[in-house]
């Protein structure tokens, strides 16, 4: 076939589309392994965790709290010394395009430390939209001129975007996480559609600034991906932090901000600034040509085996596109599988456990089954709880009352552990240990009996492990 | 001095009783803790017991043959302390309810249920100076317990770890594990007579794998109308295949019998034959149909006959297949099988390999319905295309329980599993 006039023609071994935590890790493994490869990407590299997800709302997160706690400070000011000695007289001022400018700093920086690694990585890329004219050749529009890129293997790593709502569309005040993330000024009023983990870290976050939030959730209960006990603590915070969380409650419309909400039969109108939809996010398959691939779909995702290769030989695909839990470490992990697979490793994605981590206010740390699923699964299983309020450290960073504990969930009878969880202060650090319990298949024992540094959050572990055998110190 | 009365523990689910098949120790023996204390067979499955205690074994509850009920005394120790007998009183796990003390808030109220003393050992784990393999305790569907590290190194060398026993806590399969199977191998010995006039009669007691064998045998002849076909079936294509995949094959690779293609054959066809991947409760009048395809592999060992299963055959590919029957094979040779490497077969094959013969009446393993017997590939000739030709001709035996299964489409299924025999290909494609 002869080549397009005028376009510039790539053969190379393999082509990674995407440059997000799937697509970019692929690319470093390749280039580790020799393979000769070429990204594409149309945006800056990192993706929507880097660009516009996890990165940028904990920063958000980040600056949110630090203004709360300021906050307090002067609360207790004006009531003369606070609990911890400190007391402002002055109310903090927040310059929200200032924080966001901050924000996009830590955003660069990473952006530019990607940028860094897949040029050591002898990663070509391209700068441009890729559409796929078939399996095998893509064609990218770059700012020079059209590309075609011939490729063995493909991985195609195109990330998800966020699901919008077909009755309100996004545009104007209607916003994503996206334009959440990047608001020049500090809205007033924020209305918030889904209770899921992404509304309520936005939601929580924009609170702490001043902002007066509203959350609406059709399901009976928030975060309905963890189990009552978890969420409790948050819900507690959403309360005192005067967040209005409307439950069982479906939006209908949004009229002049406002906010059309049908509550079993009642209809609300809340009155915002900003709408921000958050009810999920979906495979980002379209407009790229995938059509032209001849994959098999599941559900909306690209069908792949534990090996990420889908139904077209030479085609892998990861991350977001293949399927939930929609996680930057789920995709890393995968675009290790594939890259390894295509250089003719015997690999397979199965792993123990893939934690996830929820930036409420306090964070939720989940990895493995929770006891309902642990049961469900046939495991009779035993749980136990340590609650922080007895763990030294938490109460040392008034973190010791606000509900949170570890959980650990193990098998009767062999104790094995199946599930930890925790909600409380900082704890999205410990799953990193809950993962690897998991993944070692340790059992209470192996938990019980492993020296957890004083005074730390994971002795609260240590405790949880050593009261489902009975015999906790502290509690 | 105390007594410790040593009660027989449940040996697997719906197990009532076991038998006693040998003593390692007898009465007035100081016996260590762990130590091998008596063999114990239930349904086929044999299971070492260890001794719970260091102490002076002053009674036993039976003789070799004899049966011994799940709870009941099985042997009495003389120990130093206070023993666990005068009370009469079993050591009950204990089961404490810790209810959340006062001090923390109402934030999470799961019961926690604190299991006292991590589980009695899974059974019996053998000494560590002989290097017994551990008994595979995962149930069935269950995932392998590995670290990443081993998990990645079986990737490596094309293990499954579903076919790898773990030795660790809780199943875990240990570096140590892997090396075990990898280097693990079957051996066999064999007796040889001499020229004389033998006047001697030995009187051999049918006792533990031989009484079960008699019994399901008997059964099975008993109430089973047997059907018996025979066809013959060109191996010559398939041998080929064979003998070209032993020849390339990778070293870590089980070498290939004609077993797991067969075993193909049969999963193949079997969809299209519910009624012959089946097992009959002839008292309740049903037959189960089972969607998945265990099979059962007529296994000879050193103390008889025994049926181990390759479960979900379906599942596996050829070089899966073969090491799964090697790896059951095994099992039921060195006696180690659990319950679950020895029961629920939908089908069995019995091949005497090469002793296969020209035909042979294989007899059901009751309650399933049908068994198949490949008999021994020989060169013949045979007329194809009206020429005299040399090909690998192979009978193939069968007998199918004829209350259940009509004559008709018994012949039909082997019919079409010789079908797919002839045309290798066709065992690979839908």
């Amino acid at each position: 076939m002869p080549a397009e006039i005028g376009a510039e023609t790539i053969t190379t071994r393999l082509l990674i589309l995407g440059g997000g935590p799937g697509g970019y890790v692929a690319a470093i493994r390749a280039g580790q392994l020799g393979i000769e490869h070429v990204l594409v990407e149309g945006d800056r590299l990192g993706g929507t965790c880097l660009i516009r997800g996890c990165i940028p709302s904990k920063a958000l997160i980040h600056v949110a709290s630090k203004f709360e706690s300021m906050g307090e400070a002067v609360a207790h000011g004006s009531k003369g010394g606070a609990k911890d000695g400190i007391s402002l007289k002055a109310a903090p001022a927040l310059d929200m395009a200032q924080t966001v400018a901050w924000k996009e700093t830590v955003v660069d920086k990473l952006n530019a430390g990607v940028t860094a690694l897949l040029k050591r990585a002898k990663t070509r890329v391209i700068a441009g939209w890729g559409r796929f004219t078939d399996a095998k050749t893509c064609r990218v529009e770059t700012k020079d001129g059209p590309v075609i890129i011939k490729a063995e293997t493909v991985v195609l790593a195109a990330g998800s975007v966020a699901t919008a709502l077909p009755h309100i569309a996004f545009g104007g005040d209607v916003i994503s996480s996206t334009e959440a993330l990047a608001l020049p000024e500090l809205p007033k009023r924020l209305a918030v559609i889904g209770a899921g983990y992404i509304g309520l870290e936005l939601g929580s976050a924009f609170a702490k600034f001043g902002c007066e939030v509203t959350v609406v959730e059709a399901q009976d209960r928030i975060l309905p991906i963890y189990d009552e006990p978890l969420t409790k603590p948050v819900k507690a915070w959403l309360e005192k932090a005067g967040v209005t969380v409307h439950l069982s409650a479906k939006a209908i419309a949004w009229e002049k901000n406002e906010l059309v909400v049908d509550r079993g039969g009642e209809i609300l109108r809340i009155p915002a600034d900003k709408l921000l939809v958050t009810v999920g996010r979906r495979p980002n398959t379209e407009g790229w040509g995938l059509e032209e691939m001849g994959v098999d779909m599941a559900g909306g995702f690209v069908r792949v085996n534990d090996r990420m290769q889908t139904s077209m030989s030479g085609v892998y695909a990861i991350g977001d596109l293949v399927g939930e839990p929609m996680l930057e470490h789920k995709a890393a992990a995968q675009a290790h599988v594939a890259v390894e697979v295509i250089a003719g490793q015997n690999r397979r994605f199965d792993p123990a456990a893939i934690a996830a981590v929820c930036f409420t206010e306090p964070e939720i740390v989940s990895a493995g089954l929770l006891p309902k699923e642990a049961e469900a699964a046939g495991h009779d299983p035993v749980s136990a709880v340590f609650p922080f309020q007895a763990n030294g450290r938490a109460l040392s960073m008034e973190a010791g009352d606000t509900g949170g504990f570890v959980r650990v969930v193990a098998r009767k009878a062999d104790h094995r552990v199946v599930g930890l969880q925790a909600v409380g202060a900082h704890v999205s650090e410990l799953s990193g240990e809950f993962a690897m319990t998991l993944e070692m298949g340790a059992r209470l024992e192996d938990l019980a009996g492993t020296i957890h540094v004083h005074p730390t959050l994971s002795e609260a572990v240590h405790e949880a492990a050593l009261r489902a055998l009975g015999h906790a110190i502290h509690i | 001095m105390g007594r410790f009365v040593f009660k027989l523990p449940d040996l697997g689910e719906g197990t009532a009783e076991a038998e006693i098949v040998a003593w390692h120790v007898k009465v007035g023996d100081v016996v260590a803790e762990d130590a091998p204390l008596v063999d114990m067979l239930t349904d086929k499955a044999t299971v070492e017991m260890t001794s719970p205690v260091a102490g002076k074994l002053i009674e036993v509850a039976g003789e070799p043959g004899d049966m011994a009920a799940v709870g009941g005394p099985i042997a009495v120790f003389e120990v130093e302390g206070a023993g666990n007998a005068p009370a009469a009183k079993a050591p009950a796990p204990a089961k404490a309810v810790v209810e959340m003390a006062e001090a923390p808030p109402a934030t999470a109220k799961p019961v926690v249920e604190a299991v006292k003393a991590p589980p009695p050992p899974p059974p019996p784990s053998p000494e560590r100076a002989a290097p017994a393999r551990a008994i595979p305790l995962r149930a069935e569907g269950e995932k392998p317990l590995a670290s990443p590290a081993v998990r990645r190194r079986a990737e490596d060398l094309g293990i499954k770890l579903g076919h790898v026993s773990g030795s660790g806590a809780a199943g875990r399969i240990t570096h140590e594990d892997l090396d075990a199977f990898i280097a693990g191998g079957g051996s066999s010995a064999q007796a040889s007579s001499a020229l004389a006039k033998r006047t001697a009669v030995e009187d051999v007691k049918v006792i533990g794998l031989r009484r079960a064998i008699a019994r399901q045998m008997a059964e099975s002849k008993r109430r089973i109308p047997h059907f018996a076909y025979v066809e013959e079936v060109d191996m010559t294509e398939l041998e080929e295949l064979r003998v070209h995949l032993n020849a390339t094959k990778r070293a870590e690779q089980p070498k290939l019998t004609l077993l797991p293609f067969l075993m193909r054959a049969l999963v193949r066809v079997l969809p299209a034959y519910p009624q012959i991947n089946a097992r009959f409760d002839d008292e309740a009048g049903v037959v189960h149909r089972h969607a998945g395809v265990h099979i059962g592999i007529a296994t000879q060992t050193a103390s008889g006959l025994v049926v181990p299963v390759v479960r979900h055959a379906e599942a596996l590919d050829v070089w899966a297949a073969a090491a799964e029957v090697a790896r059951v094979a095994e099992l039921a040779r060195s006696g180690k099988g659990s319950k679950e490497d020895l029961s629920g077969s939908t089908i069995t094959i019995t091949s005497l390999g090469p002793l296969g013969g020209i035909a042979t009446t294989p007899v059901i393993n009751h309650p399933e319905v049908a068994i198949i017997g490949p008999n021994k590939i020989v060169d013949r000739p045979v007329v194809r295309h009206g020429q005299i030709a040399v090909r690998k001709m192979m009978n193939l035996s069968s007998s199918f329980d004829h209350r259940v299964v009509d004559g008709y489409d018994a012949a039909e299924f082997i019919q079409r599993v010789k079908a797919r025999l002839e045309h290798p290909a066709t065992l690979f494609m839908d």
